[in-house]
């Protein structure tokens, strides 16, 4: 216990140096490894007062909005909440964050904890701590050199549902991620989150093209606690619990990013918070907190550029470029495309020929940039896409774009370092807040 | 095994257009109509691999050629025509799936390299079509013996980016294997490693040709980026299917700027 205490103050005075240095808080992880050093049992001491419920957000794709979104409907609520709002999904950055709340002899006073974890981080934090609910996205190709198969990334995920001693949420429509209700131990109860059926046809957009034949599993019709989505139009959404609404409605409500990506994040969040709160759940509540939640940065940011709108949109996998094309791609609007390979990038680029490009061959592309600008360029040629200009560094290619476009709503897609050097050039123009902090009048709705 | 999991349905090649499966309308077969099977393409074709099957459809269409595109599903008839045989990578439960079938058909598949047909398989194929694979556990699993190379399951992954030297000048791509590869005695390697680990990450050797089969483990897709290497396999294929090859004139300076960056950057 003493320890644990150290190990908090130890931490927090790291956390004071970095940010003294100039690092920000965005997903530092030193302080976390300070106290992580001087307290390996230092997670689960911290934990130990959270009695609502120790909440894992995993998967592939839109774990950062949907914790986000989980997190300000429990504060619609009511709920004191823990998280990792930074996008910072190690445990490392997980035990950072929480140096940065008030620790009473080390613990976090909080109702409820929901920690956004990538699918091999998870169980690293579930050996430390039994996570109490997990909430399971889905399953895409990602970042292969870490987990080479999709396989062993549905085994992750499989795993951490297993460490999971009360209650799983999954994804119905993903073929990964119904099965692990097979594989659950008797007491772990199950709801679901997926599209209704009328909206079942634009699965499609949302499944990578390379992705392998499941055996199926079918998962059961849906209860009195699980949500089924309803897009109304780009924005707006309905979320239906029960195959007949007998477990009642959310909506329609209006998110503030585009697309059926945020809206099924919206529907996994408010499933899951229905799960924990059970009948204190209110649809008042919730809608008012979906209403409000922004969309993280790099997730169809926009900043104000000049006068004209430039949206930076994230694009990490097949299955998230999809989508991403899927929601942005028909609107006319100036695109740039920056690919990046560093080791957060994934350092193969194969996985741009399992993404169609074809929605952006009638308007064409302003320009590719990044380290592997021309192969971006290669492969929209492939598409019948045609590609202006190619200029691999990223800070003119910036320059040109804005100043070729600059009455033009303007667009990038871009791999991760590429958009935070882009970022970071955006931020020192347009004089835009810092990464990783929100926007003042974003958070969510607080009781 | 079963065939619980296999489904016999094409799966969408992306930009590839309806009906590419179909035989030219006749009148329209340009030079020559050019039969390409990608092998396995639901089970066989991880990390863009299948973006071979999609630059090889297409440059054949930019030489003036039809291409007729396969796709050869686990329990379906072979295609009575092919001239240009693809094949990919995997995961170890999409290499189970296809086994059963790849016994079905081998004596095919040898008689049509022994022929000259092209063929381009790619890491898992490329082990498949090797003389054996021996597990971590030691078990021994036989292969095609179309290439006389053998594949030790390893612990380690190889992985990274490559630049090989080879007769179809450099390649570049992106190498993930666990597996770790032998030449035979007398078994030519597609190329020499100049940035990466290669067939085995000692000998300096990557992946393996004999007459127009050519083995590698490389991805990227191998094929966009090295347009030479695509046009000698598309060459090959059309002196199968018309005797001889008449290349169109294509711009690839896209392709020589992401192959020459590349190559740079690797070599410094
Ligand atoms: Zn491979």
């Amino acid at each position: 216990m003493l320890k644990t205490t150290v190990a908090a103050l130890a931490g927090k005075a790291a956390r004071r140096a970095a940010r003294l240095r100039g690092g920000g808080t965005g997903g530092s992880a030193l302080p976390g490894l300070v106290a992580e050093k001087i307290d390996p049992g230092f997670l689960s001491h911290a934990l130990a007062d959270v009695r609502g419920g120790i909440v894992v957000v995993s998967g592939t794709n839109g774990k950062t909005t949907t914790t986000k979104m989980l997190v300000a409907v429990l504060r619609a609520h009511g709920k004191t909440v823990f998280t990792n709002p930074t996008g910072s999904n190690f445990t490392r950055g997980v035990i950072s964050s929480m140096l940065s709340e008030k620790l009473q002899r080390g613990r976090l006073q909080a109702d409820i904890a929901v920690l956004e974890l990538d699918e091999a981080h998870a169980l690293h934090f579930g050996r430390a701590v039994a996570p109490t609910h997990a909430l399971l996205l889905n399953v895409a190709r990602d970042q292969l050199d870490r987990f080479a198969e999709i396989d062993h990334t549905a085994g992750l995920l499989t795993q951490l549902a297993a460490m999971t001693t009360r209650g799983v949420v999954l994804n119905r429509d993903d073929p990964f991620v119904n099965r692990i209700a097979t594989t659950l131990a008797p007491g772990v109860d199950v709801s679901w989150f997926g599209l209704d059926a009328a909206a079942a046809d634009r699965l499609g957009e949302l499944s990578e093209h390379d992705s392998r034949e499941q055996d199926d599993f079918v998962p059961p019709a849906a209860a009195e606690r699980d949500g089924l989505l309803t897009p109304i139009d780009e924005q707006q959404l309905q979320i239906t619990f029960g195959a007949e609404g007998e477990g009642g409605r959310v909506g329609p409500v209006t998110l503030r990013q585009r697309g059926l990506a945020a809206m099924i994040n919206a529907t996994a969040a408010t499933s899951m918070a229905k799960h924990l709160l059970g009948s204190g759940f209110r649809a008042d509540a919730t809608e008012q907190a979906l209403r409000t939640v922004a969309p993280p940065f790099g997730r169809g940011e926009v900043v104000d550029a000049d006068g004209t709108p430039l949206e930076l949109v994230l694009v990490k996998n097949p299955a998230g470029f999809t989508v991403a094309l899927g929601t942005y791609g028909s609107t006319p609007t100036a695109t740039m495309i920056a690919i990046n390979d560093d080791y957060a990038d994934g350092r193969d680029v194969s996985w741009l020929y399992d993404v169609s490009f074809e929605s952006l061959r009638e308007q064409g592309v302003a320009l590719t940039t990044g380290v592997r600008g021309w192969d971006m360029a290669l492969r929209l040629q492939y598409d019948d896409v045609p590609v202006a200009a190619t200029e691999v560094d990223l800070g003119r290619a910036l320059e040109t774009f804005l100043a070729d476009h600059r009455d033009e709503p303007k667009r990038i897609f871009c791999t991760y370092t590429a958009m935070l050097a882009l970022r970071r050039m955006l931020g020192e123009r347009y004089d835009l807040p810092e990464m990783g902090v929100d926007a003042p009048d974003t958070t969510g709705g607080a009781a | 095994m079963s065939d619980a999991g296999t489904s016999t349905r094409d799966i969408p090649i992306l930009g590839e257009p309806s009906g590419s499966a179909l035989p030219a309308d006749s009148g329209h077969e340009g030079k020559g109509e050019i039969h390409l099977v990608h092998l396995y393409p639901r089970e066989m074709s991880i990390y863009g691999d299948l973006g071979n099957t999609r630059c090889l459809a297409a440059r054949i269409r930019r030489h003036g050629y039809v291409p007729v595109v396969h796709q050869h599903h686990p329990g379906q008839p072979f295609p009575e025509q092919a001239h240009l045989v693809v094949g990919g990578g995997g995961q170890d439960s999409g290499q189970s799936k296809v086994e059963d079938d790849l016994e079905r058909i081998a004596d095919r598949l040898r008689g049509l390299a022994a022929d000259g047909s092209a063929m381009l398989m790619i890491c898992g194929m490329y082990q498949l079509f090797g003389k054996a694979f021996v597990t971590v556990e030691g078990k021994t699993l036989p292969g095609l013996g179309i290439l006389d190379v053998t594949t030790r399951g390893n612990e380690q992954r190889m992985i990274g980016p490559v630049v090989l030297s080879t007769d179809h000048g450099d390649v570049v791509g992106y190498e993930n294997h666990s597996g770790s590869t032998l030449l035979g005695a007398g078994q030519a390697p597609f190329g020499t490693v100049r940035h990466g680990q290669g067939n085995n990450g000692s000998d300096g050797t990557e992946g393996a040709v004999t007459d127009h089969v050519i083995g590698s483990y490389l991805h990227g897709p191998v094929l966009p980026a090295n347009p030479l290497l695509a046009d000698a396999l598309i060459g090959w294929a059309a002196e199968q299917a018309t005797g001889g090859f008449e290349p169109g004139d294509l711009d690839d300076e896209v392709a020589r700027q992401a192959q020459t960056r590349q190559v740079r950057r690797l070599l410094g």
